[in-house]
């Protein structure tokens, strides 16, 4: 393997893995439920994305030749992301979890 | 240089999993139970994805998708529970 | 013809995915993959929701094109709010008027809504015209409420024509 295809690769692993832990690090560290949501939905999707392509350049570089099966994972989450999310603020809104005080505005009533 | 990147990698999904248990563990409420159960299962995902990169086999993708397409109905499933209180109506 | 292929996207669709989970382009696969494209949709006819008529896939592929770019841009600013202090974050509750009459098209809007990194689409009115977004760090609400329906509800009005409902 070549060093360029090896540079590239480790950039896109360390990209995936960073974006992930800063999505969990918004779950951690973020005052309230719904700005919690945020992280896991968007950086943890886009860090398996980032993570997914490093897999598929690296497995296409190899003896088998070009495979894109790995893409499979990242389609399935962009779809089913947004989905689970709207489903867990659902959830939140007819709970009536407390909000960060400083919200504006706030969800209407069931 | 992929030998050094890849452990690097694997210890920042460790944190993120640590991250992520640690939500878990305080909670406070339900929904945010799920929120991290939900992070959790997609940090395995990528944790899986590069398992399979170091030990450059390819038979980890079948894992990692089974994975992702169980987790999202068990979040699903959890999501109508609090929803509705009932998984099938 | 369309007794057989009641959904043509579909039926891509799932033969594509099957090409992809063997990874294989060998004849036997697209053979399966082309059988089992025709068998699901009839399958489950019932399931599926009305398709629209006289939607544009060019249109679309492009909408998602310029949806990617967006993700992959506004990520880093999210990353920026999450490490930087938590006081200073201004989330909101917004209420976004909506125009869309096709069932497809409000998901498609939801979708892109929750996934481009500072909106969070968490809940739609029974009515189905409007929807509830929360913004993580929201300067000015009607901003982005302009913001929204002028990048994302714009486009697809065009790609999904207005439909019987």
């Amino acid at each position: 393997m070549s060093l360029w295809l090896e540079i590239l690769i480790s950039a896109l692993l360390l990209l995936g893995s960073g974006f992930v832990l800063i999505g969990s690090l918004g779950l951690y560290r973020l005052p309230d439920f719904f700005t919690r949501l945020h992280g896991p939905t968007k950086a943890t999707t886009l860090g398996v994305g980032a993570m997914v392509v490093g897999s598929l350049i690296f497995f296409s570089a190899g003896e088998k030749g070009l495979s894109l099966h790995e893409l499979l994972i990242s389609l399935f989450l962009f779809i089913s992301a947004p989905v689970s999310a709207y489903m867990l603020a659902k959830a939140a809104v007819l709970q009536e979890l407390p909000l960060e005080p400083k919200t504006r505005g706030k969800p209407w009533e069931q | 240089m992929l030998a050094y990147v890849i452990p690097l990698c694997l210890t920042l999904l460790g944190l993120a999993l640590l991250l992520a248990t640690a939500r878990l563990v305080k909670g406070p409420s339900l929904p945010d139970r799920a929120l991290a159960l939900d992070t959790l299962y997609i940090n395995a995902i990528t944790l899986i994805i590069l398992y399979g990169i170091w030990k450059g086999s390819e038979l980890f993708f079948e894992v990692a998708l089974l994975i992702a397409v169980l987790g999202f109905v068990s979040t699903v499933a959890v999501a109508k529970y609090m929803l509705r209180g009932d998984i099938i109506e | 013809m369309s007794r057989l292929l009641p959904h043509p996207a579909q039926s891509l669709l799932l033969l594509l995915t099957w090409l992809l989970l063997v990874d294989s382009i060998a004849f036997g696969q697209w053979l399966l993959g082309g059988v089992l494209a025709v068998i699901i949709p009839l399958a489950c006819n019932r399931l599926l929701i009305e398709h629209p008529h006289g939607w544009k896939p060019l249109k679309m592929a492009r909408f998602l094109g310029m949806v990617v770019v967006d993700i992959l841009i506004a990520n880093f600013q999210v990353a920026r709010l999450t490490l930087g202090p938590v006081k200073k974050l201004r989330p909101a509750f917004i209420e976004v008027p909506i125009d869309l009459d096709n069932e497809l098209a409000i998901s498609v809007l939801v979708s892109v809504v929750s996934l481009t990194p500072g909106s969070l689409a968490a809940d739609l009115s029974l009515d189905r015209r409007t929807l509830l977004v929360h913004g993580l760090d929201v300067p000015d609400p009607q901003a982005m409420i302009d913001e929204l329906k002028l990048r994302y509800e714009a486009p697809l009005k065009e790609i999904f024509p207005c439909s019987p409902m």
